[in-house]
């Protein structure tokens, strides 16, 4: 299992390298890095007249020229729906669409069905990762049992049966003693708490942002007070704890400045947001398409802006897709009665370097935040280049135009609000181990 | 007979050969031109007259069908709309149904999808769900009429409102309208402050702060937490319906005190122009938001509201799947 990527540009956030060079993959390991890698060192072993094999997947010479090598994407937050909502995405699917769109890594929410509440959830889906998926999985556990927000879940179980984090998501908790306790409690096994920031109170069965927009299109608004007041209660239980607290999901001005406040004042906080909540606005509900309904909700132009900002200056530390996979079933029906959430994993590294594309961010930045950020925050060894390290990694060409088609998607749902959007700089190669999971047939 | 009554229907049109309905479709009066709905208050007032006669039927529509599929209750919308398809000799079916079709188990598309595989011409619908007519316009071929969805649009009451203002003031430019009342959750309110801002009228909005929709002030409109405010300069009151569940909401106290700050009684309307009209999109909760002597009094325009909902709702049906369309139809 060897492969020699040649001339490409590596991007290492962890070293700080963005330099042309060669990078030798041998046993699944990064065996060298450097200038002129000679290929003698994998072609020895392919038998000598033979005229220069095409491209092998898992052996061969790969040229980068004009293309990037960054450490495999990790989504930090996806959900995979196994077990339980198998027809709506599974493990196998999930993680070939993660490979798709250039992730190595993805950490899924615990609100399957049954809940991963307990080690029999957490063991089946590191088993059927074991047996189908082609990137790595991460489980992230329950904090409450049944993610009911009335009783710890077994959280020294769930560690011990290899979750990476704690989290209730797509459920806030509403009862701040218990998320106090509980923090406090997964503080002692090395978890993060990983908080969905909602009032549900101030949601009061909003389904979109409220706004200029809910006002014309008549829909029940979330205000983003909703968020705001739970990141800045969350970040008062961080104090009152000492516990990490990290934040999924941000999209309002509001709590990018109450992070970054903050942060300034040294508390232990880390936060996340989604490609949609820089890429969209309210105003795409227009039409009541439902693949623009997810929680929190698109925002305004302001909160976008806001959102940019804080990628920039270091406030938001990671991006995660919240690939949510709903069906036709959840989708097509009334806006108001439609679920929430929309895919990402194969759209938001486009979307993501589209930042750099317009010049918010530099490529290190968000390689930064698509690799090493939510690595650290998960406690992962991975997420950057070293000789001796699984080799994880992503070759992305960034001059590639693609227009983003569905129907073409790894995963088993379509809901994507990006449908038919022109985007430029996709993975073309993801691998996992040394293994290739996904090459786009251009690359040889 | 016939001919003579589908020359009076026809006039509109032939007078005005290139205007017509934009869309397949009447969703919302937020997309309409100004000559769009010109053309249908045109063709209603000629409508109009059909209602008068003895014998209240013109054959314009004859061998159509029309669906009104209500996922609401409604009296006077659904009659209407059946009276107005009746008049224009349309056959007409009328389906009630007071649970959401996903609680009945079967989607809103499957059932729409179900009646259009009977070839109906027109369905009208009105739906609990903001944007449930645009659903089923994107999936269908057949002309869908809003009658009402969510707290999203309520197209034809404001076409026959401005329609009746049109008619008892003769003009619309210039006029101020107030609209008192829960804002938050009208259809009503927001289709007629489109409508009558498109048609040069000034539109002032009173009530509760909480019933304000977010950043309403952007449609074009002013807006006052005092009924008083409004009164002396207002040429049309449209006073909207409280629903009386409002009250636990957090929205106000009590109907009491409600009543006390945003009804509209006599005392009120002595401040008011000598020449005010006073409007109510029913069903109204007498003695709440309106008094029983303004309801019925001179001022009040409820009844006549009503009588133009039929003559609105006659030419929107015929131009919507009348002859004229018939032929831009099926070349698609």
């Amino acid at each position: 299992m060897n492969l020699l990527f040649k001339k490409a540009r590596v991007v290492d956030p962890a070293s700080g390298t963005d330099d042309l060079m060669d990078l030798l993959v041998e046993e699944g390991k990064i065996a060298a890095m450097g200038r002129g890698i000679p290929e003698s060192r994998i072609r020895s072993a392919l038998p000598q007249n033979e005229p220069s094999p095409p491209f092998l997947p898992g052996e061969g010479v790969i040229d980068c020229t004009g293309k990037v090598l960054v450490p495999g994407c990790i989504d930090m937050h996806c959900h995979l729906r196994e077990p339980g909502f198998e027809y709506k995405e599974t493990i196998e699917s999930g993680s070939r669409a993660g490979a798709a769109g250039g992730y190595t890594s993805l950490a899924c929410m615990a609100n399957t069905h049954p809940v991963n509440d307990s080690r029999a959830v957490t063991e089946y889906i590191l088993q059927k990762a074991r047996e189908k998926a082609c990137t790595r999985v991460f489980p992230i556990g329950a904090v409450t049992k049944e993610l009911k927000g009335e009783s710890l879940a077994d959280i020294g179980e769930l560690k011990d049966a290899g979750v990476v984090a704690l989290s209730d998501d797509g459920k806030p908790m509403m009862n701040a003693s218990l998320l106090r306790r509980a923090r406090e409690y997964a503080r002692s096994f090395g978890l993060t708490i990983i908080s969905h920031c909602e009032d549900l109170q101030l949601t009061n069965q909003g389904v979109m942002n409220e706004g200029f927009m809910s006002t014309l299109l008549g829909l029940r608004g979330i205000p983003n007070a909703a968020e705001e007041v739970m990141v800045l209660r969350d970040i008062a239980l961080a104090e009152l704890t000492g516990a990490s607290l990290h934040v999924a999901h941000i999209s309002t001005a509001g709590s990018v400045r109450a992070i970054r406040e903050a942060k300034s004042r040294g508390v232990k906080v880390t936060a996340e947001t989604a490609p949609h909540y820089f890429s969209l606005t309210d105003e795409a509900v227009e039409g009541y398409d439902a693949n623009t309904k997810m929680n929190p909700p698109l925002r305004t132009a302001k909160d976008v802006t806001a959102v940019i900002a804080g990628l920039k200056d270091g406030t938001l530390d990671a991006i995660a897709t919240d690939h949510a996979p709903q069906t036709a079933i959840e989708k097509d029906v009334e806006f108001d009665q439609a679920a929430f959430g929309i895919i990402g994993l194969e759209t938001a590294l486009p979307l993501t370097l589209k930042l750099v594309n317009e010049g918010h961010l530099t490529l290190m930045e968000v390689v930064e935040k698509l690799t090493l950020q939510p690595a650290r925050i998960l406690g992962l060894d991975l997420g950057r280049f070293k000789v001796g390290m699984d080799a994880d990694l992503t070759l992305i060409d960034l001059e590639r135009p693609k227009t983003i088609e569905v129907s073409q998607f790894k995963s088993k749902s379509r809901n994507s609000p990006f449908q038919g959007w022109k985007v430029k700089g996709v993975a073309v190669l993801t691998v996992v181990a040394g293994r290739v999971v996904f090459h786009d047939p251009s690359v040889s | 007979m016939g001919n003579d009554l589908d020359r009076a229907a026809s006039r509109p049109i032939s007078d005005k050969p290139s205007l017509r309905l934009a869309g397949k479709d009447l969703l919302g009066i937020q997309k309409m031109d100004v000559s769009e709905i010109e053309l249908i208050l045109d063709t209603a007032e000629s409508f109009k007259e059909v209602s008068t006669r003895e014998i209240k039927k013109v054959p314009t529509l004859r061998g159509k069908t029309v669906i009104n599929l209500f996922f609401e209750p409604s009296t006077r919308t659904r009659t209407s709309f059946e009276i107005a398809a009746k008049r224009l000799s349309a056959d007409t079916i009328n389906i009630s149904t007071s649970s959401s079709s996903v609680t009945k188990g079967e989607t809103l598309i499957d059932t729409a999808k179900n009646l259009e595989a009977m070839n109906p011409d027109c369905i009208v619908i009105r739906h609990s769900s903001s944007g449930a007519p645009h659903l089923l316009a994107r999936l269908m071929h057949v002309p869908i009429i809003n009658a009402g969805d969510g707290a999203h649009e309520h197209p034809t009451q404001a076409l026959l409102d401005i329609f009746t203002v049109r008619e008892k003031k003769g003009k619309l430019a210039g006029l101020k309208l107030a609209i008192v009342g829960d804002i938050l959750h009208s259809r009503v309110a927001r289709s007629n402050i489109h409508g009558f801002i498109k048609m040069g009228a000034e539109v002032h909005l009173a009530g509760p702060r909480t019933m304000m929709p977010a950043e309403v002030e952007r449609m074009g409109i002013h807006w006052h937490t005092s009924l008083a405010e409004v009164i002396p300069e207002s040429d049309v009151i449209m006073m909207l319906r409280i629903q009386l569940e409002r009250q636990g909401g957090g929205f106000f106290p009590t109907l009491r005190e409600y009543s006390r700050l945003f009804g509209l009684n006599l005392e009120v309307l002595k401040a008011a122009k000598p020449d005010v009209l006073i409007m109510h999109p029913g069903p109204m909760n007498r003695g709440v938001e309106i008094s029983p002597e303004v309801a019925d009094g001179p001022y009040s325009v409820i009844l006549d509201q009503v009588t133009n909902g039929v003559a609105v709702r006659m030419a929107l049906l015929y131009l919507l799947v009348g002859g004229e369309r018939e032929a831009d139809r099926s070349s698609l």
